[in-house]
């Protein structure tokens, strides 16, 4: 194969509007994953247990819109089922003050194992996993490539503006950000840290709920085991590239997409001559290289992991 | 809802608080259970039997812990500097994929050592190859600020296509039909089984052998004060004169080393070859463990056997009456809950005002 070919082929895979779709279709679940962990970690709570939370809204969207529920009401499903993971990630991190880390992947080996013991338990003796009918594109819309995306990417694109307006130019906004910097100082101006704290976790594994149900609800139409591969723990790592900014982590989501959508095409191409192995590494190892390159700068909530317990310093 | 901390810790509540955590889980284990029809009481005591219940369900459960047991005290040690290395899985695999390397590739890599000194050559790669693994994150943490957690989680997933490559290539066994599986290691590098007619075999030893080390070292060294103060608290300890970039360097190759020696022993006791599915998440109940034990090395020996029963019961009681095998995680993973909570109450109190 010579570099010419290679490059013409490149360029085709640029032109072809079907990439496009592919890459914003792609970034949908890290757009919401990274929004909430976003939350969780503004608030000054890291929240591993994205993982398992993703696996767990994946599942209970799926298997209520299965069992006849509308499409929206398996997302709320996958949302409340995130929130309250999320709950218990705040009793153990806010109320007992534990190890974030450890409660982190304690939820996401417990949000995992319940989901495929739950998806077992239903569909003891299934062999092709049963199917729902996913979300249907939107072709009312009059956008080229956003016309052929799930609403649940309309969700998400809408979800950054919305969010740094909450976070930037509310009173909310403002304290939240204040817990996750400095919860001594919050609590003097009489915030309270628990409250805050909880509800931001809350909120954030509610959105990370609904990326796992874009996975079944439209991305596939079926519920798979490890059908989330890693892509929260991505999420953690975009949201340290996107320096805790909304319109950053977009921008973090969409590049991610790009690169991922990118192998995928030259994966299948004529010209791949590498084995597909060094092609599927390609997102996780961008995901370290994202991560060494923002080390210098990276600004993290000052409060971020630290546990806060009233009254003591 | 706020915590207040005891003024003393009661021997009887710290003694009480794993026995109510496990308590706990069974229950929540239990409706699951019932959700899945099944007699709570008879699947228990199925789930006892087969884990602990005869000759053969104990030393499949001492066979499933040796792996946990190394991979337990890669965690402790990582944990206890506060380094935290969610990256046994990898190195469990690297840790492997070396010991096939060495002992297995062009019958034993074709260096015509004599076999004693090519099984420490294969112990020693292995060793070396998770603790390298394992170092790239540390020092990644150590100079540049970089969280080792997201990138030893996302070096797991490297390792695996990384493994899934050279079984398709390099070290595919041509005699498997197809089937992804590395060539075997020499016979004589396997490990000899501890008793006839099982699958327990001397990395039983081995495991329990280098937690005895480790909790030594740990107690007794001046490397292992430097490890537990830089965990205690980092500044206090740089001020006391620890050197903390070399420390760290340090704690990640013992730790690296641990889950790369669970891989090698694996191989060479149990399989004889690699498999892409040769850990069922070793790795990550690795840290379970090392939870459960309290970061104790010698607790991490008592903790890999009562996962180890877990699991292999759970397998033999979901095949008798249909409870699906994951009930087996969910234990686990419950019971690092309940104990991270009881262990917390036993220290503070909870002030509903």
């Amino acid at each position: 194969m010579n570099a010419d070919l290679f490059a013409n082929e490149f360029f085709a895979i640029l032109a072809n509007p079907e990439f496009w779709v592919a890459v914003l279709r792609i970034a949908t679940p890290l757009i919401l994953g990274t929004l909430g962990v976003l939350l969780c970690e503004r608030a000054g709570v890291l929240n591993l247990g994205i993982e398992g939370i993703m696996v767990a809204g994946a599942f209970t969207g799926w298997l209520a819109v299965h069992g006849g529920a509308p499409l929206w009401a398996g997302v709320l499903v996958a949302a409340v089922t995130g929130a309250l993971l999320g709950l218990l990630h705040a009793l153990l991190t806010v109320g007992l003050a534990l190890s974030q880390h450890v409660s982190g992947l304690g939820i996401t080996m417990l949000a995992s194992a319940l989901s495929y013991y739950g998806y077992r338990v239903s569909f003891p003796k299934v062999s092709t996993p049963p199917t729902i009918t996913p979300f249907a594109e939107m072709d009312w819309l009059n956008v080229p490539i956003l016309a052929q995306q799930s609403p649940l990417t309309l969700l998400a694109l809408l979800l950054v503006p919305l969010i740094a307006y909450v976070l930037y130019r509310t009173p909310v906004g403002l304290a939240l950000r204040m817990v996750g910097e400095n919860p001594q100082a919050a609590e003097g101006q009489g915030v309270s840290v628990a409250a805050l704290r909880s509800g931001a976790i809350v909120a954030g594994s509610a959105l990370m709920g609904v990326a796992g149900s874009f996975l079944t609800l439209s991305a596939f139409n079926a519920f798979f085991f490890n059908m989330v591969n890693g892509r929260g723990w991505i999420c953690i790592a975009l949201v340290v590239f996107a320096s805790w900014r909304p319109g950053k982590a977009l921008a973090g989501a969409l590049l991610f997409a790009l690169f991922d959508a990118l192998q995928l095409r030259l994966q299948q191409s004529g010209s791949a001559v590498l084995p597909y192995q060094l092609y599927l590494m390609l997102p996780y190892l961008l995901s370290i290289v994202a991560l060494i390159l923002v080390a210098r700068q990276a600004s993290y909530p000052q409060a971020l992991m630290k546990p806060y317990r009233k009254g003591e310093r | 809802m706020r915590l207040e901390k005891r003024a003393q810790n009661s021997a009887i509540a710290l003694a009480l608080a794993p026995v109510g955590a496990l308590a706990f889980t069974l229950l929540v284990s239990a409706l699951l259970v019932l959700w899945a029809g099944a007699p709570v009481g008879q699947a228990y005591g199925l789930l006892l039997k087969g884990g602990f219940g005869s000759v053969f369900a104990l030393s499949e459960t001492l066979t499933r812990a040796i792996p946990l047991t190394l991979t337990g005290l890669a965690a402790t040690v990582a944990f206890k500097a506060r380094l935290f290395n969610i990256g046994a899985e990898g190195q469990l695999y690297v840790g492997a994929l070396a010991a096939v390397a060495v002992g297995g590739l062009h019958g034993g890599s074709g260096l015509a050592l004599p076999t004693p000194l090519l099984f420490v050559l294969m112990m020693t790669a292995a060793a070396l190859a998770g603790a390298l693994l394992l170092l790239g994150p540390a020092l990644m943490k150590a100079r540049l600020g970089v969280d080792e957690v997201v990138t030893t989680l996302l070096l797991n997933f490297i390792v695996l296509l990384f493994v899934s490559l050279m079984l398709d290539g390099p070290m595919k066994d041509p005699g498997a039909m197809g089937w992804p599986q590395s060539v075997a290691l020499q016979d004589e590098l396997t490990l000899s089984k501890l008793i006839a007619q099982t699958r327990v075999h001397t990395g039983l030893l081995w495991a329990w052998t280098l937690a005895v080390i480790v909790w030594a070292l740990m107690r007794f060294s001046v490397q292992g004060f430097n490890i537990r103060a830089l965990g205690a608290n980092s500044r206090a300890a740089k001020f006391a004169g620890v050197p903390v970039t070399r420390t760290v360097v340090l704690v990640a190759m013992l730790s690296g080393a641990l889950a790369g020696l669970a891989g090698a022993i694996e191989v060479a006791g149990r399989t004889g070859y690699l498999t892409l599915d040769m850990s069922p998440g070793y790795g990550y109940t690795g840290i379970v463990i090392a939870m459960l034990a309290v970061l104790h090395p010698l607790g991490v020996v008592f903790a890999s056997v009562f996962v180890a029963g877990v699991l292999v019961g759970a397998d033999s009681m979901s095949r008798a009456v249909g409870v699906p095998t994951y009930i087996a995680d969910v234990i686990v993973a419950a019971s690092l809950i309940s104990v991270l909570v009881a262990t917390s109450l036993t220290q503070y109190r909870i002030r509903w005002k």
